[in-house]
């Protein structure tokens, strides 16, 4: 692929105290890209994302989003490029989920102007992508928790930049949120060629979804190709200690994982 | 509409509270009245309400943003201990006899500004030394500086003399009498200052509120935007202790009450804290000097009395479940 990188990380390091978080982590990831990155708990995926935001400060290393250092950045131009979902939690959120939507607009306001018809119509199209119409009245403290990641990914959308960092979207949904979440950000992928940096742990949603796969382990960038050789590659069974058993999908034709037997002898 | 009733709500109690007290007037009387009565009206009155007002507003607008920086319904000037550090602040300049100005800000307010911005830095500070941001580490360093600057100023009073020493403890009690405008002059530039900060940073307050790995998210300099609320905060909480003494829960109340009348968005919440917190202290003030009349209440007083009960029934009455929760934050 020979497409331009829209984000470009070279030996990033990060640490908490003395223990190393990101240990020279380089990776590229081209212009309408759908990567998943996996790893086991700990590994440093969310650190990896909020370092790429600016939350978190990082000891060494480059990050370069559309070729501009990320230390260079303003904040507000730095969303203006890439938008981010958090890890779902259950913290408090305020507002209605059409204002909540609304607070996407920000990078785009200046501080003194109120919100335009633009900003309108973005709100709206990504209620509209979405599929949270009737949500939009009621308060995000009243969500479920399928329905509430909805709305993240909305407002995220409603900030209409190039790329959309998200940490486990899926986590915690039931297969029926988790289908129509997936397929948000693939419409979101394809349709809009915003390109997609997702951390996940669900391997086969990895595999099937994302056009490459990124691995980290202990802080270290262990695997970068296409999704389709993951399991090939024999590096899940290196980073999460244990056997995988795998079938052919009926469908896509490539490996997926199937769920252990557990058995019980006792 | 709710805001058109505040604000006319407002208009009402500043027009009629001055005519209120020990001696009751008439606008007729004040008309034409003999030199007494305008004297009283307008050089002991008037002032007195105005300067209720602001330290209200002042309050409650920097409890809102506290609320919101913090993400949490507790953080208030008082429970962070930047009330006590301005306090210690204009104490320790009327304990040193200090007479200093800059211009034509008076060197209390300035001392009281002063100290209340070193006690957010000291709780900030506290918090942020372990890495991420806990709302439970920031209220106990808030506990911990309100306790070590209370301390103080009982130092400073053993140590002073009687004078001193009443003259401290009647100021601590809180109050908003004056006589003449020196004090409104006083009081309208670090409101005025520190309120247009507020009002310019509503966006951020609304993202803040979020959290601030949302906020940063969307956008939001979080480490530069709360720098500039601590300083805006630390304005009205200066201006306003160094004048009236620290005045007890009109800055946690107001904005928790105004949430649950004009919503959670900045932009209505931040001018309603404003107008409420104004009114309410005035309110609370005319009630000081009328339920015991010919004595009166330390307003202070009144506003932890009448507060309090208010306050509890207001939370078990709904309104727990809209306040936020105590969250980690990570920046």
């Amino acid at each position: 692929m020979t497409v331009l990188p829209v984000l470009e990380v070279g030996s990033l390091s990060c640490s908490a105290g003395r223990k190393r978080i990101l240990d020279s982590v380089s990776f590229a990831v081209g212009r309408g890209e759908f990567v998943s990155l996996i790893g086991p708990n700990g590994a440093g995926k969310t650190t990896l994302l909020k370092c790429l935001m600016k939350i978190l400060p990082f000891d060494g290393g480059t990050v370069r989003i559309n070729g501009k250092d990320l230390h260079s950045l303003e904040q507000k131009e730095l969303a203006s490029y890439t938008a981010y979902v958090p890890q779902a939690d259950s913290r408090y959120l305020p507002f209605t989920v059409e204002e909540f939507v609304m607070t996407g607009r920000y990078p785009h306001l200046s501080p003194f102007t109120a919100c335009n018809a633009s900003d309108r119509s973005a709100v709206i199209e990504a209620i509209a992508l979405t599929g949270i119409d009737d949500l939009a009245d009621r308060r995000m403290a009243g969500l479920s928790g399928g329905e509430r990641q909805l709305v993240m990914i909305a407002a995220a959308l409603a900030q209409g930049s190039e790329m959309m960092l998200l940490d486990e979207p899926a986590a915690f949904l039931d297969p029926g949120h988790e289908l129509s979440v997936m397929r948000l950000l693939r419409e979101i992928n394809g349709r809009l060629g915003t390109t997609v940096l997702m951390v996940t742990h669900d391997i086969n949603r990895a595999i099937l979804t994302s056009g490459r796969v990124l691995v980290l382990d202990s802080g270290r960038l262990e695997y970068s190709g296409a999704a389709v050789d993951l399991i090939s590659s024999g590096i899940l069974e290196k980073i999460y200690r244990r056997e995988f058993d795998c079938i052919p999908h009926p469908d896509a034709g490539c490996d997926i994982i199937v769920p252990d037997v557990i058995e019980y002898d006792g | 509409m709710t805001m058109t009733g505040m604000l006319l709500a407002a208009v009402a109690v500043l027009l009629t509270a001055p005519f209120i007290g020990i001696e009751k007037l008439t606008p007729a009387a004040v008309m034409e009245g003999d030199s007494i009565v305008r004297e009283i009206f307008w050089r002991i009155r008037v002032p007195r309400v105005i300067v209720g007002f602001i330290a209200g507003a002042s309050l409650a607008l920097s409890g809102m943003a506290f609320q919101a920086v913090f993400r949490n319904p507790l953080a208030t000037p008082f429970t962070l201990g930047v009330s006590s550090g301005a306090a210690f602040g204009a104490a320790l300049y009327m304990k040193l006899g200090l007479a200093f100005g800059l211009a034509w800000l008076s060197g209390q307010s300035i001392s009281a500004f002063f100290w209340a911005a070193v006690s957010i830095a000291l709780v900030y500070g506290l918090t942020k030394m372990r890495r991420g941001f806990s709302t439970a580490t920031m209220l106990i360093a808030g506990v911990a500086i309100n306790f070590f600057f209370s301390s103080l100023i009982l130092f400073m009073q053993y140590m002073s003399d009687f004078t001193q020493s009443f003259r401290i403890v009647r100021w601590l009690m809180g109050g908003v009498e004056t006589i003449g405008y020196s004090s409104i002059w006083t009081l309208v530039p670090f409101m005025a200052v520190g309120a247009s900060i507020v009002f310019a940073s509503i966006r951020e307050l609304d993202l803040l509120s979020l959290g601030a790995d949302i906020a940063a998210g969307r956008g939001v300099d979080v480490k530069k935007t709360r720098r500039r609320i601590f300083i805006a905060a630390s304005l009205l909480v200066g201006g306003v202790v160094s004048v009236c003494g620290p005045i007890a829960f009109v800055g946690m109340m107001a904005p928790h009450i105004c949430r649950l009348i004009v919503g959670e968005r900045h932009a209505r919440l931040a001018p309603a804290s404003f107008l409420f917190g104004g009114t309410f202290l005035v309110l609370c003030d005319t009630l000081a000097r009328t339920v015991i009349a010919p004595a009166e209440i330390p307003v202070g007083v009144i506003t932890a009395l009448l507060g309090g009960p208010f306050f509890l029934w207001l939370l078990l009455g709904g309104a727990a479940e809209k306040s936020l929760i105590f969250g980690r934050e990570s920046v």
